[in-house]
């Protein structure tokens, strides 16, 4: 009796003192969800590393953007939110929104102004999509093809995509309507301007699935982000969209025959939110950040070190070379005037509503 | 009659030996009581819950409670949308949704079943705060300023007498108090009521009640609602839209379950969807053949290695046993990703075939991103869980059996069929049941290497889980995998017997 009994003591001491030492530890810390990888490390250098050293505050990664919307809903529906600022792309933001499961931001007041003194909102302009959404980057899903077997007519517009005889060989898209559709109505003779107003009918969205039944049989679909590399490394594929920092890692870090086709690239967005049900002082603390991270240097600072267009007007024109590679990163952006001749912004108002029923839809076509 | 036992103590044996047996098992649940309540907590009611989602629909009547019930009296036959007193409880309801912010998400809920409702509800939660009926609660002011104090306001409304009066209101009313103390963190004696309380207001003195203070409201234009809500978009005339809402206002619905089977709900009845967004049906019954083939190629692989095990001396069985193993050491995805190299078509097995002349290099097979990739880098995945039990089961056989079996003059064959395998029976059969059943929930391995024919049904519910937040239509999905589950092993136990599945010993 006398063993359980101090069992029982040490075993209750021990937690009771666990518990105090998280609670010391939540007063300096703060969880930040992003999605891993040379993205994770990107933030780490540009924003965590500064911010710890100018605070004192711990910053804690966790790798789950992935699954941050339906990981977000089971907490909020738990009533713990162990998460302080969570990296989500737009359309992400734009549900966690709806969801009531981030906050509203007001870019005035919460986010720093450009060293010029132009507000975050006119800096941001029209990236700050929904109420709830921070911008910290421009991607764009755009294509890239293998140089040594194109020969000599290497792809210029995206169309190159559906040309099957001038281009023969496997291809690789995403396993999702959204950009597939856009690219295949865009092909398929529909102007750029009308492609949302045709895929909004039955009709279109027939038409657009007939232009990517004539590719079908040589299409490998992806669904993680490092798939086309992959594909085109291993020559699987002559030609494959994926998002445009991958490409650039494949080609300039890891010199393959690849080159890119920045031809209709669909731009969107990446930023962080702050989630609804924290506490005051948690709360504080997340803004805080927030608006360190993503004023104008931060912002331009991260394009050191991965290919992403920082979000603000402001950061453009600062710019500089690759941390590593010592290249210069402005014409690798995916808003270098050269490179974004041709492109699509994410139409965000859209998929949030066909989103469910197109992708009921590409889905039975694609088991067909 | 026998005298009774009696035990030391002089209590009756049987009574005293059934109090010790009691004791011993309360002691024995007491042991487990931890384990039990772990489990019930931490697995049986969180699945419970989840599965309780498919048929739970309370979002809609939670946020639209008077637009629910106005709309019982509209009939969808008559092709227009509904009345005047249907879009003022809308409004009503729509303003404390807004201020809540639960209007967007009952919005993206319907946003499942009619394409639209989603930003229909988005946009109307941020324009219906501007509604041009802000000319009553002018009109009542002006009337008497008694109308613009707090503190007025709530002693009417804590009077029975014109509550009764005043339906509309006092319900308005209610709502905009506790959402002021909720959302805003004031104190409704403090603010004046909203203008959808005014407009409540209105309402009920139209309707012929009688009013605390009256006031002569004929120079009042009355503000069409229903105008209102189509001003910011003509959808809200839309009848399907009002048949959608109509349709999903029960506290429970079985919508996600036929969702799930292909059908949806319409007015007329169950119909089946179209056949352009027919998928469910197809991947469920995938999903079992893919499962029944790789149970089967585990257990064809399976099985001689499990003999081999079994037979071999100890030694040399341990280390195979470790090579058995040592998948299971690895982590999945470094698994999945090694068949990528090996099967795709510039991969490792191609390259030996072309080299070898068995295949000529513009004719590479195709062993990935199909049904053959899931059905190879599945089986190897599982393998251990069928030769585990074999395994185990093997080993209880004694060898003599099979040396008898030949000494009594039977061949080989006839030895190994007659008398070891019935034997073995057991294993393969919890084998069976091991890998069918991992197998039919499997998701990361066939989204890899599955490509569009590969896939499983488990893609599609981890979809609507991580992706499309449609949890009502992925629970659907996982309760009726767990029947079909459910059902098949039950339909074992009919024809094999449960008793007779080992895992071991």
């Amino acid at each position: 009796m006398k063993i359980t009994m101090k069992l029982l003591a040490t075993s209750c001491l021990t937690l009771t003192g666990a518990m105090a030492h998280a609670d010391g530890h939540m007063a300096n810390e703060m969880t930040i969800v992003s999605w891993g990888g040379a993205y994770s490390n990107s933030q780490q250098k540009a924003y965590h590393d500064p911010y710890m050293e100018k605070t004192g505050v711990n910053i804690i990664n966790d790798e789950s953007s992935a699954e941050a919307v339906a990981k977000l809903r089971a907490m909020n529906e738990a009533g713990n939110v162990t998460w302080d600022v969570v990296d989500v792309v737009a359309a992400d933001a734009l549900r966690l929104c709806d969801e009531g499961l981030a906050m509203e931001i007001d870019p005035d007041t919460m986010l720093a102004a450009a060293p010029d003194g132009t507000p975050a909102s006119e800096d941001f302009g029209e990236l700050l999509v929904g109420d709830c959404f921070i911008p910290q980057i421009v991607y764009s899903t755009t294509v890239g093809y293998r140089t040594d077997l194109v020969g000599d007519n290497p792809p210029t517009e995206i169309c190159a995509m559906f040309d099957t005889e001038t281009y023969p060989g496997k291809r690789s898209l995403e396993k999702r309507p959204i950009v597939n559709m856009e690219w295949a109505l865009l092909c398929d003779g529909v102007a750029k301007e009308d492609v949302y107003d045709v895929l909004e009918t039955e009709e279109g969205q027939a038409q657009a699935l007939a232009k990517l039944d004539t590719i079908k049989d040589d299409v490998i679909w992806w669904s993680a982000g490092a798939d086309t590399p992959q594909l085109l490394a291993d020559g699987e594929v002559v030609m494959g969209s994926t998002y445009n920092g991958r490409l650039f890692a494949l080609i300039e870090e890891q010199k393959q025959p690849v080159a890119m086709l920045w031809d209709a690239q669909m731009f969107d967005l990446d930023g962080w939110i702050i989630p609804t049900g924290l506490s005051p002082e948690r709360q504080a603390r997340a803004l805080d950040y927030i608006m360190f991270a993503t004023d104008t240097q931060r912002l331009a600072d991260q394009a050191k070190y991965i290919s992403y267009g920082p979000a603000r007007a402001s950061s453009a024109p600062l710019v500089g070379k690759h941390a590593e590679l010592g290249i210069e990163m402005a014409p690798h952006m995916p808003t270098d005037p050269e490179n974004a001749k041709n492109t699509f912004l994410y139409n965000y108002e859209f998929w949030a509503d066909y989103r469910d029923d197109l992708d009921a839809k590409f889905q039975a076509w694609l088991s067909q | 009659m026998a005298e009774q036992m009696l035990a030391a103590d002089g209590r009756p044996l049987k009574a005293s030996l059934n109090r010790a047996l009691r004791r011993q098992k309360l002691r024995a649940l007491a042991l487990i009581a931890p384990l039990l309540l772990f489990i019930l907590i931490s697995f049986v009611m969180p699945i419970a819950d989840m599965l309780f989602r498919s048929v739970e629909n309370e979002i809609v009547s939670n946020t639209l409670p008077r637009t629910v019930v106005a709309l019982e009296e509209w009939d969808a036959d008559t092709g227009e949308a509904p009345s005047e007193e249907v879009f003022s409880a809308l409004y009503t309801d729509m303003t404390l949704a807004a201020e809540y912010k639960t209007h967007t998400r009952l919005g993206s809920r319907l946003n499942y079943e009619s394409t639209g409702i989603s930003s229909l509800f988005r946009k109307s939660g941020r324009r219906v705060g501007r509604f041009d009926t802000d000319i009553y609660t002018d009109a009542f002011t002006a009337g008497d300023p008694a109308y613009g104090d707090p503190a007025r306001w709530a002693n009417w409304m804590d009077d029975g007498a014109i509550r009764t009066q005043l339906p509309k209101t006092a319900s308005a009313y209610d709502d905009w108090a506790r959402m002021i103390v909720e959302v805003e963190g004031d104190d409704p004696l403090e603010e004046e009521p909203w203008d959808f309380v005014f407009t409540a207001l209105y309402e009920d003195a139209n309707a012929g009640g009688v009013l605390p203070i009256a006031v002569d409201l004929s120079g009042v234009e009355p503000v069409s609602l229903r105008a209102q809500f189509s001003d910011v978009d003509d959808d809200w005339l839309d009848v399907d839209v009002w048949q959608t809402i109509k349709l999903y206002a029960p506290e429970y619905t079985s919508g996600y379950f036929l969702n799930s089977v292909d059908l949806m709900k319409t007015p007329e009845g169950v119909e089946a969807r179209p056949e352009n967004e027919q998928i469910y049906i197809t991947l469920f019954i995938r999903t079992l053949i893919m499962s029944l083939s790789i149970m089967g190629m585990c257990v064809l692989l399976g099985y001689p290695i499990a003999w081999l095990l079994a037979n071999l001396p100890d030694r040399t069985a341990n280390l195979l046993m470790i090579l058995v193993l040592l998948p299971f050491w690895t982590s999945l995805l470094v698994r999945t990703s090694a068949w990528k190299v090996l099967l795709q078509q510039q991969g490792v097995i191609n390259d030996v075939l072309v080299w070898i002349g068995l295949v000529s290099d513009g004719n590479r097979l195709e062993l990935i991103n199909n049904q053959t990739g899931t059905i190879i880098a599945m089986t190897h995945i599982l393998l251990p869980f069928m030769i585990l039990p074999l395994y185990s089961v093997m080993k209880t056989i004694p060898p003599s059996y099979l040396r008898a079996a030949k000494s009594l003059g039977a061949t080989n064959w006839t030895a190994f069929w007659r008398v070891y395998f019935p034997q073995s029976v057991p294993g393969i059969g919890a084998g069976c049941i091991l890998v069918f059943i991992l197998a039919i929930g499997y998701y990361i391995t066939p989204e890899l290497v599955g490509g569009t024919k590969g896939v499983f049904i488990s893609n599609r519910i981890a979809y609507h889980i991580s992706s499309s937040l449609n949890w009502g239509l992925a629970a659907a999905l996982g309760t009726i995998l767990l029947a079909v589950v459910l059902i098949l092993y039950w339909v074992y136990d009919r024809i094999v017997g449960i008793d007779n599945v080992k895992l071991g010993g």
